[in-house]
């Protein structure tokens, strides 16, 4: 059940994020959008366990990405993201989940929608989709606090900055860039109209953050005309863990 | 609106519900046994900082299914749906 993953690299995102490498020998692979479960347990034995989504694409290497975001009174964030190095090994459960899954055989647009940290299971379908040269028409809105809070930022970078891959809007709630034509705010319907999909074009949505955000953005959709049935949702609650 | 924004999603009961069935629950439709609504598992709301996990159905908020932890047993009551539809 539970599983040994060993830590294979450590790479920062941003100032509070890190993606943990692990490589897992008797991993069955999974699907794009899926999570695991994490289990740390103290020398007195007590144990906590959080649900982390996978940020890396399908693969066939027993290799699996994580990236976590470090909670200020968090259990096991502040380990994870400051004092786990490479060499150690983690407990974990998974792949989990079948509804909150992008796979290659869906061929309609697909939007995503990311809340701060909510960006990391859409990663993995990004990812997916470019590792599979898919079809399916992708774009991606993205709110996060600031430009510092992106995760991935070099990468998604790189993919707005190719033809033919995945469109990005970013939506900044605390502080823009420079220059940047819409003040701080949340996503409302100005911006659910110029960077989403037509509902007309029938795209299924992939909607994950705080579960907040997601009331939000779910509301704006369904009030765009997209039926409730194509959106899928994740939500992580007020503090950002999982569990 | 003052409803506390303290649950998740169905999908985050998936590790749980795995050490109890051979298939994923979250991807399966169930009917709520109080307003008859059919959706997927994953789509319900499901609030875990009780001694375990309780789910509730998105359209009326009735318990479709606890999960309690209680040491040496696993006590698992879902009685709050008709049906589970699983996907073979």
């Amino acid at each position: 059940m539970w599983r040994v993953g060993t830590v294979v690299a450590l790479h920062d995102e941003t100032m509070m994020a890190r993606t943990i490498a692990l490589e897992v020998p008797d991993w069955p692979g999974h699907v794009a959008g899926q999570h695991i479960d994490v289990r740390l347990t103290a020398s007195d034995g007590y144990s906590a366990v959080r649900s982390y989504s996978i940020a890396s694409a399908p693969n066939s290497e027993g290799r699996v990405e994580l990236t976590v975001e470090r909670l200020p009174n968090g259990e096991v964030s502040p380990y994870l993201t400051q004092e786990l190095a490479r060499g150690d090994r983690l407990e974990l459960r998974g792949p989990i989940g079948g509804w909150f899954v992008w796979r290659t055989q869906q061929t309609e647009p697909i939007q995503l929608i990311a809340g701060g940290s909510g960006i990391v299971p859409l990663m993995a379908m990004i990812r997916w989709r470019l590792a599979t040269a898919g079809s399916a028409p992708f774009r991606l809105l993205y709110s996060v606090r600031e430009p510092g809070a992106v995760f991935y930022r070099g990468e998604l970078q790189a993919l707005s900055d190719r033809s033919n891959s995945v469109s990005i809007t970013y939506a900044y709630t605390r502080a823009t860039p420079k220059d940047w034509s819409r003040p701080p705010g949340r996503i409302d319907a100005t911006l659910i109209a110029t960077g989403t999909w037509p509902s007309n074009l029938g795209p299924t949505s992939y909607v994950c953050g705080p579960t907040s955000f997601v009331e939000n953005a779910t509301d704006l959709l369904i009030a765009a005309g997209y039926g409730r049935e194509s959106i899928r949702t994740e939500r992580f609650g007020a503090t950002g863990d999982r569990k | 609106m003052n409803v506390p924004m303290n649950y998740l999603d169905g999908n985050a009961a998936a590790g749980e519900l795995s050490r109890i069935f051979a298939m994923d629950v979250t991807s399966a439709q169930g009917q709520c046994a109080h307003c008859g609504t059919i959706r997927r598992f994953a789509e319900a709301h499901l609030y875990m900082q009780a001694p375990g996990v309780v789910a509730r159905c998105a359209v009326c908020d009735h318990v479709l299914l606890r999960l309690v932890n209680a040491r040496q047993h696993m006590f698992l009551d879902a009685r709050g749906m008709t049906y589970l539809r699983l996907n073979m």
